[in-house]
């Protein structure tokens, strides 16, 4: 049986949804104009006034907002309430320049963890559920949002945080956990942990784990899935946008609902900047339609995917949007062809090899150098060179028709790429340009 | 009889072979016999040990890649034309060698050991056996 949260939103009918986008957009488009001076600036500069967005047919009018506007606006510039009503912040992990500094009033706090509940919900969560929260705790968005979400749906809550990775074992199956929560390179560590320490999908409580914070492709989700003996869902957010929980999956695995109550999503050609139709593969856009301390409007995310709106099953009306093929931030170009750590991990794991990679960039006489290192399973291991060699060929091959250019793949021995416990380095860029 | 050879993935790095070989030292398994195939990035160490299930373990749990393999050891005159002569029974018995190597000695100075690895270990097995040649057990390579 299909859980939600929040039926009557979850389910509510394309004119109910409109009706509320229309009514938030204008009050929203009102509350930054008269309160965040730098986004005013912007609309001036469009010659665009909060007359002119009376619903969301207008939402194209209005400017957009990048991750360049938010690095000159650090800390304060767009700040939507004044500090005093702000009760939270959470930040980015800042690998790509400087950190994303979000800030939340209780409101704000509020509707973010309501996503996160209809998420665990979707996953099957209820009350009778013990969540265990392996995403980390901090300023990380991933520990905060689901703990909050796991309250609200009313499920007893583990925090447990990332790392140790033998105690979460423990408390999986001391505590009978029913539903994991991390990022999907580290629910496949678990998973690694799990088979040394002779443990089996049959011998955890396991069903269901919640999996976001970065790409990861369709192969490895089949694998954590038979690791662990559950289904594993996706959850898409942004610390801009609040954090995990902007969209998510059902049972039907097949996109992930944005919470368009919360968000309008939109999808443009990143070099025009023109709104494409749903089914075309573009940059995702997100206008947050309720929040009060850090209002994200046409925030670019850089994230490639496409939506559609077709019916799901699971009885959620919101529109879906697909797995992203990785954040352009991840988009490495390498002899000038766009390539994806995704793409490379989903000719990996099609290969038979664990999702287990480093992908060094490099560049060698004024030549890019692609060079995947990939660790050796026991179960690939053969005594016969000839047999390994043709294995890595094929995987060279592999690669190349996948990327369209060549990889240089190397077999190293198992446990050398470091393991992570929050989100995977899989991209060493060694390139100085 | 056949016996089991153990195969061990290295990483083609300065210092790889010697990890391996202190963790079989620390945990007193003997080596009978060694030989090592090697690619640019990677080799495989192929060995035949007096304690087959103490060394699987060990290596596994440092963090090597190994596996068994079954293999045909044969103890030859340690003369001219000793492994020629067995060679060609198994010329004649058309056994395919994938690879092979030799190790001398032990306490019996009259013999060297060949190490085959054929392509199928069981006929081969029964081919030579019927032409009077008989492979070592693993009780008699351990007694090396």
């Amino acid at each position: 049986m299909e859980h939600y949260y929040q039926p009557e939103i979850e389910c509510a009918s394309r004119e109910e949804i409109i009706a509320i986008q229309n009514e938030k957009l204008v009050r929203q488009v009102r509350h930054v104009w008269d309160n965040v001076p730098y986004y005013r600036k912007k609309m001036e500069e469009k010659g665009v006034t909060p007359d002119d967005i009376k619903s969301i047919d207008d939402l194209h009018k209005l400017p957009f907002l990048s991750k360049t506007d938010l690095r000159e606006a650090y800390p304060y510039g767009l700040l939507g309430k004044p500090l005093k009503d702000c009760v939270r912040i959470q930040s980015t992990s800042g690998t790509t320049g400087k950190r994303v500094v979000a800030f939340y009033t209780q409101h704000d706090i509020d509707l973010w963890e309501e996503c996160c509940a209809r998420a665990i919900m979707a996953a099957g969560g209820t009350n009778e559920d013990v969540v265990q929260v392996s995403y980390g705790y901090g300023l990380f968005t991933g520990g905060p949002g689901l703990n909050g979400g796991s309250h609200k749906v009313g499920s007893l809550t583990i925090p447990t945080s990332s790392g140790n990775t033998e105690r979460q074992i423990m408390f999986i199956m001391d505590l009978s956990a029913t539903i994991l929560c991390c990022t999907p390179s580290y629910a496949a560590y678990l998973g690694e942990k799990m088979k040394e320490m002779g443990l089996g999908p049959d011998d955890i409580p396991l069903k269901a784990g919640i999996f976001g914070a970065e790409a990861w492709s369709e192969e490895m989700r089949h694998d954590i899935e038979k690791t662990l003996g559950i289904k594993a869902y996706d959850i898409y957010g942004l610390t801009e946008l609040s954090g995990p929980g902007v969209s998510f999956e059902c049972s039907e695995q097949r996109g992930m609902h944005i919470n368009e109550d919360h968000f309008i999503a939109e999808i443009i050609d990143p070099e025009t900047e023109e709104v494409l139709p749903d089914g075309t593969q573009g940059e995702l856009v997100f206008t947050s339609i309720d929040k009060e301390a850090f209002p994200m409007m046409r925030y670019r995310t850089r994230d490639i995917c496409t939506l559609t709106r077709e019916k799901c099953s699971c009885g959620r009306t919101h529109v879906r949007m697909a797995k992203p093929k990785g954040r352009s931030d991840d988009m490495l170009i390498i002899r000038g062809v766009n390539v994806f750590p995704s793409q490379i991990e989903t000719v990996l794991l099609k290969h038979g090899y664990a999702a287990n990679y480093q992908i060094i960039v490099d560049r060698v006489n004024n030549t890019d150098t692609l060079d995947v290192n990939v660790e050796m399973t026991p179960e690939m291991f053969t005594d016969n060179i000839g047999e390994i060699e043709a294995m890595q060929k094929a995987l060279v091959e592999g690669l190349k028709s996948m990327l369209g250019i060549k990889a240089k793949v190397t077999l190293v021995a198992p446990k050398t790429i470091t393991r992570s416990e929050g989100k995977a380095v899989r991209v060493i860029d060694r390139r100085k340009i | 009889m056949s016996i089991k050879q153990i195969s061990v993935f290295l990483e083609n790095k300065p210092g790889k072979l010697n990890e391996m070989t202190g963790v079989l030292a620390d945990n007193n398994v003997d080596m009978r016999a060694l030989s090592l195939a090697e690619t640019k990035d990677f080799g495989i160490a192929r060995m035949i040990v007096d304690d087959v299930y103490t060394a699987m373990n060990v290596l596994k749990d440092n963090g090597f890649v190994a596996s068994l393999t079954s293999v045909l050891a044969f103890a030859i005159p340690d003369e001219p034309g000793g492994l020629n002569k067995l060679l060609k029974l198994f010329t004649e018995e058309n056994v395919n060698l994938e690879y092979m190597y030799a190790f001398l000695g032990g306490k019996d100075s009259e013999h060297a050991y060949m190490i085959f690895r054929v392509s199928d270990t069981k006929a081969a097995e029964a081919k030579l056996a019927a032409k009077g040649v008989r492979s070592l057990s693993q009780e008699e390579i351990s007694a090396i």
